[in-house]
């Protein structure tokens, strides 16, 4: 029998058995949804993120405490670690030793309880230097940010976040006013928009100051949390990435990569960091979704079975007039792999439509920046697995369908 | 050698023995049966049920192999023949009518005739020809179109035999064909098997029970517990077409 007369017969054994076709595909529709689901939303966070990270500008350099290796898990483990010292600023800030550095901020961070009247806040403590204000973008919506005199001087001075100030001065305009902070005052200068909730720095709920004077009032520490370099525009950033890395090791006095006990990284690296987190959790919802799948070519065979039995008459005659064995294994196999397939194309559209919708409620309903993404390979990966799946669980039903005997077939009642 | 054509046999059975293996017990169902059928005969095999003639029209048919003995089907020995052989031999050379029709359902009268085509290395662009005039053969010109379910039992076993003929095969098996028609149909379907039989020179072997549907053959095999009880030419000879326009 030629192809196009196996395919032919293999379309009018389902559309003889329509809604029976039509109930086994559902599993394979389901399955190729989600995966499809999982991979465009997947793909848009990654993108969202990304886009983020990036809006810091390229030139951007972190130094954290502590060794964090590649992988994920330690990210923040050393967050709190104390090796990073006022000496390392100096040494870095030096001509000589990181040529390409345009600018050095200072981090440090806590988390206080702040006070306003009768009312009270947790606030997420943020000491940082006036060029917060150009690295992370922020342009207050009342006020002004404090100047590099005031960290200077220690400032008693707070920029807070749309959530701090909501809560603590509801409609009153707290520019000027005096907030306490673990029983300090701290005169606000600033209040910035809120982000929206979707961003991946999300600075409502922070207090911003001047770090010295975080350090001196607040936290009682003369280290930093966090180092962020701005290299010079032009500068290679893995130059400027190494100088650094040089400097800090010769001021730490260590000389073993692997005992280095801080870590530089640029915005690639959290890029990349990032990244294989969004892609780790995509793939962990594909294989759950995977079980959808495997659910559904279960369900082929178990109808696929039925329907050889159903059949076994057809598959007499067919083979009295002449049909061999390989004749209708390929026309029951062909028909399971039509059904798979068309559930596929079915779930590639469903998938995508539905991950579309919810692109439009994320940028819409949420406002944030949600760009759609089809899952070009996804869809590729949907379409062939679901025909893999017709052949390898159509496979034992049309062996068996092909190997009935014709007289045993044409008794059947 | 045209002539002579008709001298050779297209079926010769040797000391045929057919059994089941049914658990602990071996059912015999035909137990030693050898006769030959010359090309262009017409032999009607009767038989009470479970005499065996089923089997055997079977084991004739390519579509069961015997336990033991020989079957020459048109001067080879089948027992050599592959399975995919087989089934092109039963395309080819062979012609199925059976009790119950055996139509696909939801498909047209014209789809049905063409069915074994699918399966044949007959081009494509000749099935609508061949399977037109098939159908035409048997008067159904006018139901091509149409849907077995939109048809009489005896249209129906009229679209299976034009299904039978389509591919031009030598020999016909017909089990039973009148089994499920009234008189009246069976007999048209009968005119129609004699004609096969006379005007084109096919070979027919027709299964039945009923003594008045075997007298039209040329000669009857009478089967009894898978032996051969007689084998004797018919002395009055029905005429199908006769009996039909009364």
């Amino acid at each position: 029998m030629t192809y196009k007369h196996l395919i032919k017969t293999a379309i009018t054994g389902l559309e003889t058995n329509r809604s029976r076709s039509i109930l086994t595909i559902i599993g394979i529709v389901i399955g190729i949804t989600a995966i499809m689901l999982v991979m465009s939303l997947g793909a848009g966070a990654q993108n969202l993120i990304l886009s983020q990270v990036q809006g810091l500008g390229t030139n951007t350099i972190a130094v954290v405490p502590g060794l964090v290796s590649t992988s994920p898990s330690s990210f923040a483990a050393n967050l709190y670690s104390d090796s990073l010292k006022p000496a390392d600023l100096t040494a870095l800030e030096s001509k000589a030793n990181v040529p390409g550095l345009a600018d050095i901020m200072p981090v440090v961070l806590g988390s206080e309880p702040a006070t306003y009247q009768s009312n009270d806040y947790q606030v997420t403590l943020f000491g940082a230097t006036d060029l917060i204000a150009s690295i992370f973008d922020l342009t207050p919506t009342a006020g002004q940010f404090f100047t590099a005199d005031d960290v200077t001087s220690q400032s008693k001075v707070a920029v807070i976040g749309s959530k701090v100030a909501s809560n603590l001065f509801g409609n009153d305009n707290p520019i000027n006013q005096q907030i306490n902070v673990n029983g300090v005052s701290f005169q606000v200068v600033a209040v910035l928009p809120s982000s929206g909730g979707g961003s991946l720095f999300d600075f409502d709920d922070m207090t911003i100051m001047p770090y010295t004077t975080a350090q001196t009032y607040l936290l009682g520490i003369k280290y930093f949390n966090r180092l962020i370099i701005e290299a010079a525009p032009g500068a290679n950033v893995e130059v400027v990435a190494d100088d650094i890395t040089t400097t800090l090791a010769e001021s730490h006095n260590i000389t073993d990569p692997t005992k280095y006990d801080f870590t530089v990284q640029t915005q690639q690296d959290l890029a990349n960091r990032l990244g294989i987190i969004t892609t780790a959790l995509t793939w962990f919802l594909v294989a759950m979704a995977s079980i959808a799948l495997f659910v559904g070519g279960i369900g082929i065979m178990n109808i696929m079975l039925v329907a050889v039995t159903e059949r076994t008459r057809e598959i007499g005659l067919r083979k009295a007039l002449g049909a061999t064995d390989r004749d209708i294994l390929a026309q029951f196999l062909i028909e399971a792999v039509f059904l798979t397939g068309i559930g596929g194309l079915i779930g590639i559209v469903l998938g995508s439509s539905l991950a579309y919708l919810i692109s439009l409620g994320l940028s819409y309903g949420l406002g944030l920046n949600w760009q759609f993404v089809f899952p070009w390979f996804g869809a590729v990966l949907g379409f062939g697995v679901s025909a893999l799946i017709g052949l390898v669980f159509g496979s034992y039903p049309a062996h068996q369908a092909s190997k009935k005997s014709p007289i045993e077939a044409l008794r059947y009642e | 050698m045209a002539h002579l054509a008709f001298l050779m046999n297209i079926i010769e059975v040797q000391n045929l023995k057919k059994s089941y293996a049914d658990g602990e017990t071996e059912t015999i169902a035909l137990a030693d049966v050898s006769f030959t059928v010359r090309k262009g005969e017409f032999l009607a095999i009767m038989g009470p049920s479970g005499s065996g003639k089923s089997t055997l029209l079977h084991v004739l048919g390519l579509l069961d192999e015997p336990s033991s003995g020989s079957y020459l089907f048109d001067g080879k020995n089948t027992y050599s023949y592959t399975g995919d052989e087989l089934a092109r031999l039963r395309n080819e050379k062979i012609g199925f009518v059976f009790q119950s029709f055996n139509l696909l359902a939801r498909t047209s009268v014209l789809e049905n005739v063409k069915l074994p085509l699918a399966y044949s290395s007959i081009p494509e662009s000749e099935w609508d020809e061949r399977a037109a005039k098939a159908i035409e053969s048997v008067g159904l010109a006018h139901r091509m179109d149409h849907q077995p379910d939109e048809l009489s039992g005896g249209e129906r076993q009229r679209v299976a035999i034009a299904r039978a003929l389509v591919t031009n095969p030598d020999v016909i098996f017909a089990d039973e064909p009148t089994g499920n028609l009234d008189s009246k149909s069976g007999k048209n379907v009968m005119s129609i098997i004699q004609e096969l039989n006379e005007k084109q020179g096919r070979t027919i072997i027709l299964i039945t029970h009923e003594t008045s549907t075997a007298e039209h053959s040329e000669r009857i095999i009478r089967l009894i517990d898978g032996v051969i009880e007689s084998d004797e030419k018919v002395v009055n000879r029905l005429k199908a077409t006769d009996e039909y326009i009364k």
